[in-house]
């Protein structure tokens, strides 16, 4: 393919290139709009309606979401403490099962695997599902951004079929010298799947980061509402008074609304745009095994 | 436990049973108590809400809570039948059918497009740099995109500003009934239009070079090469996602319409999930609402599971 190009294959590949080049710009422009105008102040924004790089730049909004007494601060900690201890709890449990669930030899194999695979094909639905974690004390609770997710079943599948990968030699030897299956998971399995395992973790980390639909059913008290739930509200209601405590909107100075929900799609999304080039290539690998799995 | 017994020395005498239970414990006591979490964990949050769905045959109103449950009478098939024969039947399953159709038809192909055109491009950098963008959206929560969009599509955001500078009317896309499936559509390929060439691309590597040489010394232009190699080679491929797609076509991306709809949409947007979340959550009417979810789920199960099976014989055998 070293020869060089004729000039309808010159033609085909300019053209291409132009349409790669639009392609980007129409997937980046909304970010990037979004952004840029979240700077802006009423008047310039109204003056130049397609601009995306401010002129006068201005914090207002950012220091608005952010000033003492906002809720936005605390459903941003709401959403780091629950993207790191719903991942921590994710993998441990995941971890078990798949470690269980690679066991040639363990006679409940079986019958644990279509027990978990059924659940990704059918589950109760929304109402029961909301009697149950009612019943369970569960409303307006923490916990109910961990515990109903704890295990995802394709997760653990996938985890499982990385278990069962490793060579059973490294387990055998292991075996002899008396190491029970505890000893064997912590000492070998673990160590030697510390990539698969990332993956995992980074899958869970990002479903933590995005979810907002517990927070929707589950969570009515704006204390414990995550970022997901927070912009949700802001753009639906564009009630920007809501967003602080009653008593600091008296002595704040109110942004626009406009200003004020597009700095909140921001700080919402920024950190999953900044993250994601660096471990999209363990995201396209679970893609991959997906499709080989059916 | 008849296989443990086969594995345990086979005994004298026949063992008791609570001794056969024992050993069976003692043998695997490691796995047994690593499962036992994963298996309270899916007893209690996925079997118990299917147990639930007996709410459906009930005429449970949500007094007296759980226990509500088992004193509540038996209706039979009674919140079925009001289901089939309310106007929202035929409404859910119109725009149900109605919103995956167009996504068959409009979104399907654009990833395929995508994969085949970005195998074109010459410069490795340049298309690493496309296919890293166009991951981009795929990692953004239904919350964020549905903030992108209202922004961008208010009467003020620049798509409606470029309508009147070219002298058009405004319009607004997510409360206009005639828009909203539109915007839908086009937000979903927005969303995952490279995430979904990922599969496509994977196919189109493992197609052999060679292939592609001996044609460009026969002279085929590159426009050729794609519909006679590549484009025939991934046939198999597209098949089976199609397959997979139409297997999907009840569920609705609940996701995207619940973040997007507004009550002025809901006779074109409203779809099974959506309308049991409002009637079951917001109006409370569990019985009502279980009985529809449960009709779409039971219906969803059957298409999957087929057209699963279907995909994975074709994966093995080849369908072309």
């Amino acid at each position: 393919m070293k020869k060089r190009e004729t000039k309808q294959d010159q033609i085909f590949l300019i053209c291409n290139t132009l349409f790669m080049i639009v392609l980007c710009v129409i997937i980046i422009y909304p970010v990037l709009y979004v952004i840029g105008r979240s700077f802006m102040l009423d008047a310039e924004r109204a003056a130049n309606p397609l601009s995306i790089i401010p002129r006068n730049p201005s914090l207002q909004a950012y220091r608005y979401i952010f000033m003492r007494g906002s809720y936005v601060t605390n459903a941003y900690m709401i959403t780091i403490l629950k993207t790191v201890v719903g991942t921590a709890c994710n993998l441990v449990f995941t971890i078990l099962t798949a470690y269980v669930l690679s066991q040639r030899k363990y006679p409940l194999k079986k019958a644990l695997t279509m027990m978990v695979v059924f659940t990704m094909w059918f589950d109760g639905g929304i109402v029961p599902n909301y009697m149950l974690i009612r019943s369970l004390g569960l409303i307006n609770n923490f916990w109910v951004y961990i515990l109903p997710g704890l295990i995802s079943a394709w997760n653990m599948l996938i985890l499982r079929n990385f278990f069962m990968a490793i060579p059973s030699a490294l387990i055998e030897s292991a075996t002899i010298d008396g190491a029970n299956e505890a000893q064997i998971l912590w000492k070998i399995v673990i160590p030697t799947s510390g990539a698969a395992i990332a993956t995992i973790g980074l899958f869970y980390a990002v479903t933590h980061w995005n979810s907002w639909f517990d927070a929707v059913m589950y969570i009515t008290d704006r204390k414990l509402w995550s970022m997901q739930v927070f912009l949700r509200e802001i753009i639906r209601s564009a009630q920007v008074v809501d967003m602080v405590e009653p008593e600091a909107a008296s002595r704040a100075q109110i942004p626009q609304a406009e200003m004020v929900q597009m700095a909140t799609i921001v700080i919402t999304a920024l950190p999953i745009i900044c993250v994601y080039p660096f471990v999209q290539k363990y995201f396209v690998k679970g893609v991959m095994i997906g499709s080989v799995k059916g | 436990m008849r296989e443990n017994n086969k594995m345990v020395k086979p005994p004298a005498e026949p063992k008791r049973i609570s001794k056969r239970l024992y050993d069976f414990w003692v043998k695997y006591k490691w796995l047994h108590l690593m499962a036992l979490p994963a298996i309270v964990y899916f007893l209690i949050f996925k079997y118990l809400p299917m147990g639930g769905l007996v709410i459906a045959f009930k005429n449970y109103k949500g007094v007296g809570g759980i226990a509500g449950i088992f004193t509540a009478e038996w209706v039979g098939f009674a919140q079925f039948e009001r289901f089939f024969s309310s106007i929202y039947f035929t409404r859910l399953m119109r725009n149900t059918l109605l919103i995956s159709v167009y996504r068959l038809i409009f979104s399907f192909p654009c990833p395929i497009l995508l994969a085949v055109l970005i195998n074109e491009i010459t410069s490795t950098k340049f298309k690493r740099t496309v296919q890293t963008i166009s991951y981009m959206p795929h990692f953004l929560s239904w919350v964020v995109v549905a903030g992108l969009l209202s922004t961008l599509l208010s009467t003020s955001g620049p798509i409606n500003e470029a309508l009147a500078a070219m002298g058009l009317d405004k319009i607004y896309f997510l409360s206009d009934t005639r828009y909203f499936r539109s915007v839908l559509v086009v937000s979903e390929i927005w969303k995952g239009v490279g995430w979904g060439s990922i599969i496509y691309l994977a196919a189109i590597t493992g197609i052999d070079p060679q292939i592609y040489e001996a044609a460009a010394i026969d002279g085929a232009s590159r426009w050729q090469r794609i519909l006679h190699i590549t484009i025939p080679s991934i046939k198999e491929t597209i098949a089976i996602m199609l397959i997979l797609q139409v297997g999907k076509i009840l569920n609705e991306n609940f996701e995207q319409i619940f973040n997007l709809y507004n009550p002025s949409v809901y006779e074109v947007a409203d779809v099974f999930e959506t309308y049991v979340y409002r009637i079951g959550l917001v109006n409370q009417q569990y019985s009502y609402s279980a009985a529809v979810g449960l009709f779409k789920s039971v219906i969803s199960l059957i298409l999957v599971v087929t057209t699963n099976r279907v995909a994975k014989r074709m994966g093995n055998e080849g369908l072309w």
